[in-house]
């Protein structure tokens, strides 16, 4: 499929792809490390959002800053700052979400003094009025501190024009999503990695039609003719950057049918209501999506979800995916498991660092897990 | 000898035996609420305790007890019973330890009182948060959250009106729960000794300023769990006034904390709850005194933002700017206001590895600190409770060295 070439090239070195694109459309750059940026209020702004991860390299530069319990992810990010890796960008917005996140964002703001630097403090507690009203102040706040910066004016016309494209974005993901977890076989775990990572990564109005080609493409492909059917697993945790590990279970008879990450299903489901408020719907889809574990809705949603999600996906396992030292997924996984255990759903813990353990030691791994299920 | 134990028996502070009575009387209340019908609600250390006290209901501090856990050094026995119900050992200790001790009544205590509502304020840490969800879905009792926006460079207008509506669904909640309106009288009395309080503890830990400084840092970590646990009550007052005197009189006839007091140091981040003697006869063994800590004064810190006539009114603000909550330059700027106040020629930072939002930016504290001040800073990567992450040697190793610093640098 030559939308998925076009991906993978941009993946090969998106820092290279986002410089280009810079230099061609002279578009300021604005980065993000997570799924609670407001990337819809950043491309009103005619910026161009790029979602970040460490690249893993010169990983010495940030220990001057950070300790080693700190998870890779902000270290990695640091590192990158600090290295000079990332100097294309204009600004880095930071939504408040863990505390290493939060941290990060402080020694960001003191030590990488090229971009221009904002905070997004969202509320942690999402299901009052007050977290709702506070919710739509903060991205209020946002928009006019963003355009402040850009030198612009966000009109309500530029908002509701980027939610169009950012829900033409999600809606052909969550297609996509859909398609694959039906049949599997139309679509390897690793390509559909591919397509939402570069999402993050590549001009969002070419993105939202490359993936809905993919969408239309994916529906009139039979695609069910594999030999032997894969058990389905879900995946769920935090940032997952490793593309890998979809080949690695698909070799062990396994195949992705969904997942809750933070990378993956967290990023696109959701759509933002067109027809109300633009900041009051983007408000209302940030209290609505699925939830990251730092954030609170109720005491079972996230148990709940994923449990909904098991039984849609029909899927026979779950692999949680977890970021040493991320704090809020580490403290969810005994009572998620236990969920799973109750509907008797069985689940096994991956804990990683910054890269995936040896390959051999991997595929041993899930190949006992899936032989399991 | 003999001169010497009278030494000793001089410098041991006698209020200390009064507020063993007082915390003994207080978990003796709080394990027997059951019996007296007397509601129970657990509550995070930076929590907002004052509606608990006019309320009638006994606040519990989880965190506390989790202190008290690795004091009793009965840290790692708790801590690998929670990783074995899944949790990793790289969360809190307090978490870990609270945790697992909820579910086999272990500890020092013998467990909590098993609450009746839980009182989470995220603005310590994101891992309260997550610790009472446990919590509440184990004691299966409702959970009121104080969500106070992170200050990283201001307290914004929206995050004071968002606050403050919560204090109101905070009354609200206390309401129903204990099925009795707040009666506002109580409250505004309630407010006005817990700042009374707060002033009399910052009172003690300003004596501090003198030379010799007549309590240590390790004296107010023993000391604090008044202002943590009873703020707002009568005794609380009553006590730190007798502390108080007692820290007047010290000074006045030229007792310290440590003999032949030589090196003043400001200690940063919570207790290493398990070594703190051997930390404190460390020091004292080098003429050094921990003069003062960023840990014991962060329950004064918002006497700034407070107004005794109006406290509930205020209380969004003094909760929400407290010293973890804020960004790490404002951090710093803290730390060298007390290097200037207390007069201290070196900082102790314990990288705690249960506590990110205390312990990430340490090293840029530093480096601030090192810069404006020109002072040496002792790094000890620990941890509060659990031992497994204490390793003496190095320790002791990094505290003769940081002593030499000292002492070249005296020599210029």
């Amino acid at each position: 499929m030559k939308q998925l070439e076009e991906c993978r090239q941009i993946l090969e070195d998106p820092n290279g792809y986002v410089k280009r694109l810079k230099a061609e459309s002279g578009r300021k750059i604005v980065g993000t490390y997570c799924s609670y940026a407001p990337e819809e209020i950043i491309l009103a702004a005619g910026a161009h959002p790029v979602r970040l991860f460490g690249s893993g390299e010169k990983i010495r530069l940030a220990e001057t800053h950070l300790q080693s319990y700190c998870c890779s992810l902000v270290r990695g990010a640091l590192k990158d700052a600090l290295g000079g890796r990332v100097d294309f960008l204009d600004g880095v917005v930071f939504p408040h979400t863990c505390d290493s996140i939060q941290r990060l964002s402080d020694i960001w703001r003191l030590n990488v003094p090229a971009c221009f630097h904002l905070d997004v403090v969202l509320p942690v507690k999402l299901d009052t009025d007050g977290a709702r009203r506070y919710v739509t102040d903060v991205l209020k706040r946002f928009r006019r501190e963003l355009g402040e910066q850009l030198g612009v004016s966000i009109t309500d016309g530029d908002l509701r024009r980027a939610i169009g494209t950012a829900n033409r974005i999600r809606s052909a993901l969550m297609k996509i999503d859909d398609l694959r977890g039906e049949r599997p076989g139309i679509l390897s775990g690793s390509d559909l990695y591919v397509l939402v990572r570069a999402a993050m990564v590549m001009e969002r109005i070419r993105a939202a039609s490359l993936l809905e080609e993919v969408a239309d493409d994916l529906t009139k492909r039979s695609g069910s003719a594999i030999g032997r059917q894969p058990k389905r697993i879900l995946l769920s945790g935090g940032v997952c950057n490793h593309p890998d590990i979809h080949a690695i279970i698909e070799e062990a008879g396994g195949a992705v049918v969904g997942d809750d990450l933070c990378t993956g299903s967290r990023y696109y489901t959701g759509l933002t209501d067109e027809k109300v408020d633009p900041v009051t719907a983007i408000a209302g889809r940030y209290l609505e999506r699925v939830v990251c574990p730092a954030k609170h809705r109720g005491l079972s949603d996230r148990a709940d979800h994923l449990v909904r999600l098991v039984r849609e996906k029909r899927a026979q396992g779950v692999i949680f995916f977890l970021l040493k030292f991320c704090d809020p997924h580490a403290f969810d996984y005994p009572y998620l498991k236990e969920a799973l255990d109750r509907v008797g759903v069985p689940s096994m813990l991956m804990e990683v660092e910054d890269r995936l353990p040896a390959e051999g030691q991997l595929r041993t791994r899930f190949e006992t897990f899936v032989e399991m299920i | 000898m003999a001169e010497k134990d009278e030494a000793k028996e001089k410098r041991k502070i006698k209020a200390v035996k009064r507020m063993k009575e007082i915390m003994t009387a207080y978990y003796i209340d709080a394990k027997t609420a059951e019996q007296t019908g007397k509601k129970v609600a657990w509550i995070t250390s930076g929590g907002p305790v004052e509606p608990l006290i006019a309320m009638d209901v006994i606040p519990v501090y989880p965190e506390n007890h989790g202190a008290m856990i690795g004091a009793s050094k009965m840290g790692v026995d708790l801590c690998e019973k929670a990783e074995a119900m899944g949790y990793s050992s790289d969360l809190c200790s307090y978490a870990r330890s609270d945790i697992s001790c909820a579910t086999v009544n272990g500890g020092p205590i013998g467990g909590l009182p098993r609450p009746d509502m839980l009182v989470c304020c995220n603005n310590i840490c994101g891992t309260v948060l997550k610790w009472y969800e446990v919590q509440a879905r184990f004691f299966k009792v409702p959970l009121f959250i104080l969500d106070t926006p992170f200050c990283h460079t201001e307290f914004t207008e929206e995050a004071r009106r968002y606050v403050q509506e919560q204090i109101n669904e905070y009354i609200a909640f206390l309401e129903e729960s204990c099925g009795k309106k707040l009666d506002f009288d109580r409250m505004q009395e309630v407010g006005r000794l817990s700042v009374e309080g707060q002033r009399l503890w910052q009172a003690v830990l300003d004596t501090a300023i003198n030379r010799p400084a007549p309590l240590s840092a390790f004296d107010a970590f023993f000391h604090l769990a008044l202002i943590v646990t009873l703020r707002g009550t009568q005794q609380a007052v009553d006590y730190y006034r007798l502390l108080l005197a007692e820290m007047r009189e010290r000074v006045a006839s030229g007792i310290g904390a440590v003999p032949n007091e030589r090196y003043r140091l400001l200690w940063d981040n919570i207790p290493v709850w398990f070594r703190t003697k051997w930390l404190s006869e460390k020091f004292a063994s080098h003429e050094a005194c921990l003069v003062a800590d960023t840990y014991t004064s962060a329950w004064c810190g918002s006497l700034k933002y407070v107004d005794e006539n109006n406290f509930l009114g205020t209380m969004a603000e003094c909760y929400t700017r407290i010293y973890l909550n804020i960004g790490v330059d404002e951090m710093a700027r803290q730390v060298i206001e007390m290097v200037d106040k207390y007069v201290v020629d070196g900082l102790v930072m314990h990288s705690n590895r249960s506590c990110k939002p205390y312990s990430l930016g340490q090293y840029d504290i530093q480096r601030i600190v090192g810069e404006q001040k020109g002072i040496p800073t002792l790094m000890i990567e620990a941890d509060m409770v659990d031992e497994r992450s204490f390793s003496e040697g190095q320790i002791e190793t990094r505290i003769e060295a940081f002593i030499e610093m000292l002492r070249e640098k005296e020599k210029r």
